[in-house]
């Protein structure tokens, strides 16, 4: 028997009589907004990528105290990358009898890869005020682009010849900002861009001169990684390859946090069309009962009909799957020019990764949900064709939904791609589905007792419920989890929004001072009074390097990893104080305490600084300080919110500790915009301090979060429409038992209006049991969510139980009303004689 | 007018030949509450190839039940069912729907047509299960030969009760079943479009040369066919 020719005319058939239309519409609804989302926020991900790359000045970043290879620029060039090249070092620059200690960085054509390079132009008698213009190219041989500040302090004007080494070069422009001018935080106002063909000419590479090569490289993403896979043996000692995750450990939390939530979005997605799934199919079973009843009757082996139906689902889920990614393809193209005018930046094409995600999502769903009851359903016995009244026997069973979890769980891992979130939120949901389901078993033989007399919609509404006990069980679990992912994105975005914009306030700071002396700590203050802006906390710091590590002495060639070499190579900024900053949190181990004081010296150290250089809770570091050396015994690791742009320190002391070594001070404070005449007046009166602007790349984080703001609004939306597919397949499960019911009924007499009104009380009922249950299951996942996996504060609302039921309750009377009107309308007879 | 003539005037019973149908000790019992209640019991029957069989009796007496038990559709509590030589109750139930496949027609009085499928389609159907490879044209040979050559591509919702019954005697012969099985099959039907149906029925039967067990309340019906056997209470009476 040709099997799979036989299931595609079933399927056609039944495609054909309307049987398919629910399941095939939450499978398109599940596979598209998973999809959708997927390939979106792919998009909007790398656009968050690219536009922080902009601060590098290019995707990847190779630096070097020598100058780079040749071969590595010419191989990224084989493979398809852009790439120039650029050497930055201090050097003096002089003008008449002026001098000033400049940043020079001297630029080769192409520079930058990414971002833009902004000038000034200066006010002309035309045009008064300034205005900036992009740059086009960089500097010509000859000329140079200087900033602000060089104007300032050596009084030139445009035109002016300044001395930079022996070379004379033309001040041509003035620089209002590079992309990359803040990476590392090693960049030091003034500065000065030339062109690299001068660089001969100045004289300045001399052996020891503190120069560092730079090679910049931009391209497609995967010719990105692939240069960086092929990179990584080749690097000699003192070059590194640097993206912007580790250049700007702020904004590569802002982008993980962002990923995790659209990830969680698209499960949400997947929760709530997995809900809708399963009530389409358990609708889909309970009309092909007869059918395959009939034949059993005519012949068809158990073994048949599960190959019949096998065949039939996995062909179905491809199309359904298939139609949903091209729907994906075509939304998610729409979003992104939406967004693209909206916020004006260019997404980059999506991968073909979220295509195959949502087909994979789709066939998952369809076979996890359809698999169990279809094993049942082979087992329809024969003998129903003369009585009706046989049942398939587990067929209410949730045991069978087993697979289809543990299907799901897998999805849920891969998707979410952690572990720990994918598991968490199986199993909140896991457990949302055996509190749903006894707590409303509960409640449905509550109302079997509470058997109220009277014939009002209310008595036959609750009568409704009571008989179809297992399907109003089913449709409320089903409807409670739909909601409950909702509301629980619901409140995480909303948490995580708040949480964003309590990190980066409007007045976050923008400004770091560094090398601030201990007696010019109360003269800063005063400064600061001055001119109306709030006093900063002040941080001590004391620079030491690591001489032993449980009195072994260190050795770089200890360290293969370049990263670790160069925290070990440099010395280390140790801070003091008594309590543990807001942002920070003990991961391990205990913050100071009382009795611990005693000869041995605490230490507490950043989690992923102890991580990468090997350290351990109990290891014993000794220090060298200009002062002496100390050691210290590490009793907490801390884990640090580096996206609040405040100060931190990778290791803290205890108070007292560091108060007989030389101590500088450093602070961050909120400079604003009409107030940046006063930076010239600062460094003027503290001219030893170092200035760290980084306005800049708090500016792109904040356009970051904007983005993906909107970002989320969109899939948000995607995953409403999936709980409108729920809904919708809840209120369907009923459907030919209504219709009859409704027949039975009319032809005794009631009346449209008596009926509706008994079924809007059904319906209320039921959608109040599923608000409740959503409210309850949303404010503990999203509580634990909020916690383990986005670490942010999660607010618990009063309102989310009231807002849930009331969305669900006239949500679901609604859905419930304008989806049986069909069924009032048909005439009883009709129905009757089916 | 219908002829009346009965398959026993026509194909003459060979008293030697072995029973295509042979039941003996057929019982059937159930538990409901606790109690255990005889539905059938100690049915002994035997019925030639080619032979009509009627079962009449009130509602509740076994009838269907005894149809469901000779057609492997269900299991007894004791006793045996051999159809065409098969001991049915030795087969598992995959083994007794291939044979059921092979050997039996249907006929039921809620028809049975499949709602998402054709006239024809749901005359194809136990073609294509057995893996016929001109399904259709068979199929459409059958519509035409009932009476429905121009209803074949509606659905059983747009035909009328008779018309959906003769659906199901296509269905039923379409693969020429050495036994077809009828449950009420004029039910469901008023008695003008009953006696068509019977007519039909009995004409095909005959010229296929079938073994019928008819279930039927209908005096007329039973009359019809070449032996009745009563059921009072799930036992047989003479």
């Amino acid at each position: 028997m040709n099997m799979i020719r036989l299931s595609l005319r079933m399927l056609l058939r039944d495609w054909r009589a309307g049987e398919l239309y629910i399941l095939t519409l939450a499978l398109v609804i599940a596979v598209s907004s998973v999809a959708t989302v997927s390939f979106f926020s792919d998009r909007v991900q790398k656009a968050l990528v690219l536009e922080s790359n902009q601060l590098l000045g290019g995707d990847l970043l190779i630096t070097s105290d020598n100058p780079v290879p040749p071969s590595y620029a010419e191989h990224a060039n084989q493979i398809g990358l852009r790439t120039t090249h650029l050497a930055k070092f201090p050097s003096m620059v002089s003008f008449g009898d002026n001098s000033l200690l400049t940043s020079i960085k001297a630029v080769a054509p192409g520079y930058p890869l990414r971002g833009e390079l902004k000038l000034t132009n200066p006010p002309t008698e035309e045009n008064v005020a300034q205005s900036v213009r992009i740059a086009q190219g960089i500097p010509k041989p000859g000329t140079v682009w200087v900033g602000e500040k060089v104007i300032d302090a050596l009084k030139v004007t445009l035109g002016d010849k300044v001395e930079v080494g022996a070379a004379e070069l033309t001040v041509v422009s003035i620089v209002e900002s590079e992309p990359d001018h803040s990476v590392g935080f090693v960049s030091m106002n003034p500065r000065l861009l030339m062109n690299e063909k001068d660089l001969a000419a100045t004289r300045l590479i001399q052996p020891g001169s503190r120069i560092s090569y730079q090679l910049l490289v931009a391209g497609e993403e995967p010719q990105v990684k692939e240069f960086r896979y092929w990179i990584k043996d080749r690097l000699s000692p003192g070059e590194r390859v640097v993206s912007i995750q580790e250049a700007r450990p702020e904004i590569r939390s802002a982008l993980d946090r962002a990923g995790k939530f659209l990830n969680l979005a698209a499960l949400a997605s997947v929760v709530v069309a997995a809900a809708a799934i399963a009530l389409a199919i358990r609708r889909f079973i309970q009309r092909h009962l007869d059918g395959c009843a009939v034949m059993r009757c005519l012949g068809a082996t158990e073994s048949d009909l599960l190959r019949l139906y096998s065949y039939y689902f996995i062909v179905l889920g491809l199309v359904a799957s298939l139609s949903g990614c091209v729907l994906a393809v075509l939304t998610q193209e729409f979003l992104s020019y939406w967004l693209e005018e909206l916020i004006g930046v260019t997404l980059p094409l999506p991968s073909s990764l979220p295509a195959i995600q949502g087909m994979l999502t789709g066939m998952v769903l369809l076979l996890g949900f359809a698999l169990p009851p279809l094993l049942n359903l082979r087992q329809v016995p024969a003998l129903r064709v003369i009585r009706r009244d046989l049942e398939l026997v587990n067929m209410h069973s949730l045991a069978g939904y087993g697979f289809g979890v543990g299907i799901l769980s897998i999805l849920f891992i891969w998707k979410a791609g952690s572990f720990k979130l994918g598991i968490m939120i199986m199993l909140g949901f896991l457990l949302a589905v055996i509190f749903f389901g006894l707590f409303g078993w509960l409640l449905i033989r509550l109302f079997l007792l509470t058997r109220s007399p009277g014939s009002g919609p209310w008595s036959y509404g609750l009568a409704n419920i009571r008989r179809r006990a297992i399907p109003s069980l089913v449709q409320a679990t089903a409807l409670g989890l739909g909601l409950m992912a909702l509301l629980t994105l619901t409140l995480t975005r909303n948490d995580l929004l708040q949480d964003w914009q309590a990190r980066l306030p409007e007045n976050a700071p923008n400004r770091f001072l560094v090398n601030v002396q201990p007696d010019q700590q109360e003269k800063l203050m005063v400064f600061f009074d001055g001119y109306a802006i709030p006093r900063p906390k002040v941080f001590p710091m004391v620079r030491g390097r690591l001489l032993k590590i449980n009195d072994r002495a260190v050795s770089l060639e200890d360290y293969p990893d370049p990263r670790a070499k160069q925290l070990i190579n440099r010395e280390f900024n140790l801070s003091w104080t008594d309590t543990l900053q807001a942002d920070n949190e003990i991961v391990a181990g205990h913050w100071w305490r009382e009795e611990a004081v005693s000869s041995e010296h605490e230490l507490s150290m950043e989690e992923g600084f102890a991580e990468t250089l090997g350290l351990k809770l109990g290891d014993r570091l000794s220090f060298y300080t200009g002062g002496g050396s100390f050691s210290a015994t590490i009793t907490s690791l801390r884990t640090v919110d580096w996206d609040t742009f405040h100060v931190n320190f990778f290791a803290v002391v205890r108070p007292g500790l560091l108060d007989n070594y030389p101590a500088s001070y450093i602070t961050s404070f909120y400079l604003p915009p009409d107030k940046i005449h006063i930076m010239q007046e600062l460094t003027r009166i503290f001219p030893n301090f170092l200035v760290i602007d980084v306005a800049s790349v708090i500016e792109r984080v904040q356009s970051m979060i904007g983005q993906v703001t909107h970002a989320i609004e969109f899939v948000f939306l995607f995953t409403l429409l999936a709980g409108f597919a729920v809904m919708y397949a809840a209120i369907a499960s009923t459907q030919d038992e209504r219709i009859y019911e409704a027949a039975i009924f009319r032809t005794l007499g009631a009346k449209k209006q008596q009926l509706a009104r008994a079924w809007a009380v059904e319906f209320a009922v039921l959608g109040a049991l599923a608000g409740s249950f959503a409210a309850a299951g949303a404010s503990v996942l999203g509580y634990l969510i909020g916690k383990y996996a986005l670490h942010i504060t999660y607010s618990p609302s009063p309102w989310i139980g009231v807002i849930g039921i009331l969305v669900s309750v006239i949500g679901v009377t609604a859905f419930g009303l304008i989806g049986t009107r069909v069924t009032l309308s048909q005439p009883p007879l009709q129905v009757l004689r089916k | 007018m219908a002829r009346k003539l009965t398959v026993e005037q026509l194909i003459p019973v060979n008293g030697n030949d072995q029973p295509i149908i042979q039941a003996s000790n057929l019982t059937r019992e159930v538990e409901t509450g606790g109690e255990r209640l005889t539905i059938l019991q100690d049915i002994n029957l035997q019925v030639s190839a080619g032979e009509s069989i009627a079962v009449v009796g009130a509602s509740g007496s076994g009838k269907s039940t005894l149809l469901g038990l000779l057609a492997g559709l269900d299991v007894p509590t004791r006793g045996t069912v051999f159809l065409d030589g098969e001991d049915i109750f030795k087969l598992d139930e995959d083994e007794r729907a291939s044979l059921r496949g092979r050997l039996l027609g249907f006929m039921f009085q809620s028809f049975q047509l499949l709602p998402s499928l054709t006239a024809l389609e749901n005359v194809m159907l136990p073609l294509e299960l057995s893996g016929a490879d001109n399904a259709r044209d068979v199929a459409h040979n059958w519509l035409a030969r009932v009476g429905l050559e121009k209803r074949v591509r509606h659905y059983p919702r747009q035909l009328s009760g008779g018309e959906q019954q003769r659906v199901a005697i296509a269905r039923a012969f379409v693969t020429h079943p050495k036994m077809l099985f009828a449950d009420e099959p004029t039910g469901n039907l008023d008695a003008t479009t009953g006696a068509q149906i019977i007519d039909l029925m009995f004409q095909i039967n005959r010229e296929q040369g079938t073994t019928l067990v008819l279930v039927t309340h209908d005096k007329s019906l039973s009359a019809r066919c070449s032996r009745v056997i009563e059921l009072v209470a799930g036992r047989a009476v003479d």
